[in-house]
């Protein structure tokens, strides 16, 4: 309850409004209030209205009982097993957790805030640093524990226990190197290369119905195809490096950049693996010719040999030779000439040894 | 009450007798913790963490960590028949055929992004009130190996389900490791025990995920606690606080109460979110294959930044030995590492660069508010612009989707925005902290306005200004000197030995620059009403 008659500050505000009533006396001002015997800094709250509190905060708990019950009752009453149930299943498991969290929360702020005491208490801090006197008797007593221990006098003592120590830190780290096998050329080839069981090429599949892509069915152009390797169209690490991009372009929009040898009938394969962080290179504008990484936006130029237009990729996508076997599916005629993917540092500048090694043949 | 209950005593002597818990409880249980709304906000990210530690558990029990191959045969409709990770057809199980399953899934999502928001702005309000000052350094560090570690811990956890999205998080991962100089490629096939993506890599995450970096993630939060309860909090100035005492409300029985009720509100906050708000519906995704991606894919709210920092760099990239090898792809290892660490490198030292700045070695149990320093809330506001430039570009396509903008512009924007867009935060934060300080010198000198007009016997209309109020002032009258170095000459026109070098110069320059108050608060003026130029001011015309 407030107590009315506090005396304002002279000039704080103007003492009455004219024209409203005086302040009357309190209302309650007669009852004697059992006030526990007081600590400083602690303000106790109206019993009265402590009183009241208590009935909202017995209600908000009851409230959190009740829907503490309908959880364990939804557990049981609703099944899981499709969309749906296992929908109204989370919505009464969830629901009901929420609302008996939240009663509860409510219910033990109601009693902070309005029964237990307002607290302004003062507790002294003290300076974190010991004393002068601590800290020389810890200096004195760690100058005489290393004499004792002999640890600084016996130089033989010393050298050889760090000795010791040296190999016991490495070895963990020795343990470690059969986490996984060394690099080796490993990611500057890809399946692609690799020769087929039968000996024939190896074929362009279609990723996701497994079909191999006969050269004169896929022709009109702008046409754009997610492909495979025959043989490895679940390996997930070969598909990591030898996933591709079909494409079919008319003849008269294939520039320079593109290299006609590896094309079959404006058909041209390119590495799906973005040379920026390896992203699938997904998405095709058909009207612009642009391949473009949905991870980092790096935009390729598909009819100019895949070279970077925008974004952060450093590389065009590599080229992948192509033609037909003798039933006119397309296949490879050999594997990429650069390493596909993300940049490493072993990498070097794989394009100019490519254009190098092309020259002299 | 005037004697514990049986059970209470019985135990409590008990346990007395064996640990010597009574000194100890006697020290404690009255121990003061001040009231600030911000001081809650690190709370958020502790009960998180609990939150974390229960929720994660239950899903271990029917999560498997393995990447052979299944065919997946639950409840799920659309996905029956596919041939999928025992990871994410394990995943799928706990969405759909446990009990439950779904909503713990969601609760532990939300409160992994719960945990890392709680830590980033309490980190926040620690670095903009100062309270990472001595003597609390050690604690300011352990804060930042927690969010540092967070990060990891969150990255390992997002990639566990094996779905088309984390994989694709995954495959960026890999990227970024390979683009390291000399090691990276080694790095990544020790990681992935092979080629990307192997099938190693989900069980060793999980091992990551939930042994090792919780592991660490507890004890330091333990340290973290202990720290804070051995230095007890700092508090916002005010009346009757000083740098000797803390004033507020005992542990127990208020705070033991209140942290309660907060760690409740956090939990039904997240149970609230994991029942109505979806999060990673994994089963829209599907099973990961590095072949496909859908567009728009977007990582959790704490990688964003990475991403938009890869994807504002320009394309570059060098072969230091051309075709023989010596790959940096700066494209990639600028922005994946460059961000990330002048972020937290510039946290870790930031206490240490201000102490040698000011050459203040005082202890500070009251923090400032952040106007009162203005450089340093203006480096803060260029952080977290540079941290929000960095973050929104990481959604440069929705926003370019969805507000019709040029995809390259938005990128373009965002490569200058960089540079420029913490320059500005810096000066107009600058100046709004100087405004702020004007406001408080003359609310200090002047007192408020009480909304009394008062005609004066010359016919001349003020309004009458009243003394603040004791609280408020003592808040304002809490603003402390910035200290700064000795630089200038002495009596012979020799500065001091520290400030001759280069450095030394340089220091003495920032030292003055930080330090310099330049509105400093008067003494309030003693007359009844507004001083005559506020009067002039509040003409009515």
């Amino acid at each position: 309850m407030t107590d009315n008659t506090i005396d304002q500050p002279e000039d704080r505000v103007p003492k009455r409004v004219i024209g409203t009533p005086p302040p009357t006396e309190a209302v309650l001002k007669d009852e004697t209030v059992h006030e526990p015997a007081a600590l400083p800094g602690v303000q106790y709250q109206d019993p009265v209205s402590a009183r009241k509190a208590e009935k909202t905060v017995a209600l908000l708990f009851t409230i959190a009982f009740l829907a503490g019950v309908g959880f364990i009752v939804s557990y049981v009453a609703f099944q899981v097993g499709t969309i749906d149930k296992t929908s109204t299943s989370n919505f009464a498991l969830g629901g009901t957790l929420t609302l008996a969290l939240l009663s509860l929360a409510a219910g033990i702020t109601t009693w902070v805030r309005r029964i237990m005491p307002k607290y302004t208490m003062v507790q002294e801090r003290h300076p974190m640093a010991s004393d002068t006197e601590t800290r020389e008797s810890v200096k004195e007593t760690f100058l005489a524990g290393a004499d004792e221990s002999g640890f600084v006098k016996h130089k033989l003592l010393r050298r050889t226990l760090l000795l010791a120590a040296a190999p016991l830190g490495l070895a963990p780290l020795v343990l470690l190197k059969d986490l996984g096998p060394l690099p080796g050329t490993k990611l500057r080839h890809t399946v692609w290369g690799e020769p087929t069981k039968t000996g024939k090429p190896r074929r362009l599949i279609t990723e996701g119905t497994g079909q191999p892509i006969r050269a004169a069915d896929f022709n009109s152009p702008g046409g754009i195809l997610s492909v495979v390797p025959e043989g490895y169209e679940h390996d997930l690490n070969a598909l990591a490096k030898a996933t591709l991009i079909l494409l079919k372009f008319r003849p008269e929009e294939i520039k320079s950049g593109t290299n006609l040898n590896w094309t079959h009938d404006g058909i041209v394969a390119y590495s799906k693996i973005c040379t920026h962080v390896g992203c699938p290179a997904a998405l095709y504008e058909q009207t612009t010719h642009h391949i473009l990484c949905p991870c980092h936006q790096s935009t390729f130029d598909a009819a100019d040999g895949a070279k970077v237009v925008f974004g952060p990729a450093a590389r065009p996508l590599p080229q992948l030779p192509i033609g037909i076997d003798d039933e006119g599916f397309l296949i490879a005629k050999a594997d990429f000439n650069v390493p596909v993917g993300p940049s490493f540092w072993e990498r070097g500048d794989a394009e100019a040894e490519a254009r190098q090694k092309a020259e002299k043949a | 009450m005037d004697t514990p209950p049986k059970a209470i005593a019985g135990v409590s002597t008990f346990l007395d007798d064996r640990l010597g818990a009574g000194s100890f409880l006697k020290r404690n249980l009255r121990k003061m913790f001040p009231d600030h709304w911000s001081f809650l906000l690190g709370e958020i990210a502790l009960y998180s963490f609990i939150i974390l530690l229960l929720t994660g558990t239950f899903l271990t029990f029917w999560f498997r960590p393995t990447m052979g191959e299944v065919m997946y045969n639950g409840s799920y409709e659309p996905l029956k028949g596919v041939m999928m990770s025992e990871a994410y057809a394990s995943a799928l199980n706990i969405s759909f055929d446990v009990r439950g399953g779904l909503l713990i899934r969601q609760i532990h999502h939300w409160a992994a992004l719960l945990f890392i928001a709680g830590m980033v702005v309490h980190m926040l309000r620690v670095f903009f009130t100062g309270a990472y000052r001595k003597p609390r350094e050690l604690n300011w560090l352990i804060g930042i190996g927690l969010l540092s570690l967070a990060l990891f811990e969150g990255l390992t956890g997002y990639s566990l389900p094996d779905d088309l999205l984390s994989g694709a998080g995954l495959r960026i991962t890999q990227g970024v490791i390979l683009s390291i100089p000399l090691i990276g490629t080694y790095i990544q096939f020790f990681l992935f025990g092979g080629e990307y993506p192997g099938e190693d890599i989900i069980s060793r995450f999980f091992t990551l995920h939930i042994l090792l970096i919780p592991g660490i993630l507890l004890a330091l939060i333990t340290a973290h606690m202990i720290l804070m309860w051995v230095q007890k909090h700092t508090q916002m100035p005010g009346k009757g606080r000083t740098e000797k005492n803390v004033v507020g409300a005992p542990f127990y029985p208020a705070f033991m109460a209140k942290a309660g009720a907060y760690f409740l509100f956090t939990f039904a906050v997240l149970a609230g979110l994991g029942t109505f708000a979806q999060i990673n519906p994994i089963w829209l995704f599907g099973p990961y294959t590095p072949a496909d991606i859908s567009a728009g894919s977007q990582p959790d709210w704490y990688m964003g930044f990475l991403e938009g920092s890869l994807r504002l760099m320009p394309a570059w990239e060098i072969n230091l030995f051309g075709t023989s090898g010596g790959t940096i792809p700066l494209s990639v290892l600028i922005p994946a590492l460059l961000p990330l660490g002048i972020i937290m490198t510039g946290l870790a030292l930031y206490p240490f660069l201000e102490q040698w700045v000011t050459g203040d070695r005082r202890e500070h149990h009251i923090v400032d508010r952040p106007r009162n320093n203005p450089h340093r809330t203006s480096i803060g506001m260029a952080a977290i612009t540079f941290y929000g430039v960095l973050w929104l570009l990481g959604a440069n396509d929705e926003i370019s989707a969805n507000f019709h903008i040029g995809l390259y512009e938005t990128t373009i924007f965002g490569r200058i925005a960089v540079f420029l867009g913490p320059l500005i935060a810096y000066i107009v934060t600058y100046r709004i902290c100087i405004g702020l300080q004007r406001k408080d010198a003359e609310i200090v000198s002047h007192g408020v306005e009480s909304g009394v007009i008062k005609r004066m016997p010359n016919g001349e209309y003020i309004e009458v200004h009243t003394p603040t109020s004791d609280d408020i002032l003592a808040h304002m009258r809490g603003k402390k000197e910035i200290p700064v170095i000795e630089s200038g000459a002495d009596k012979e026109g020799v500065p001091p030995k520290g400030a001759r070098s280069l450095l030394g110069r340089l220091r003495a320059k920032m030292s003055k620059a930080y330090g310099t108050d330049h509105i400093p608060l008067e003494e309030a003026h003693g007359e009844e009403h507004a001083a005559v130029g506020a009067g002039e001011r509040k003409e009515v015309h």
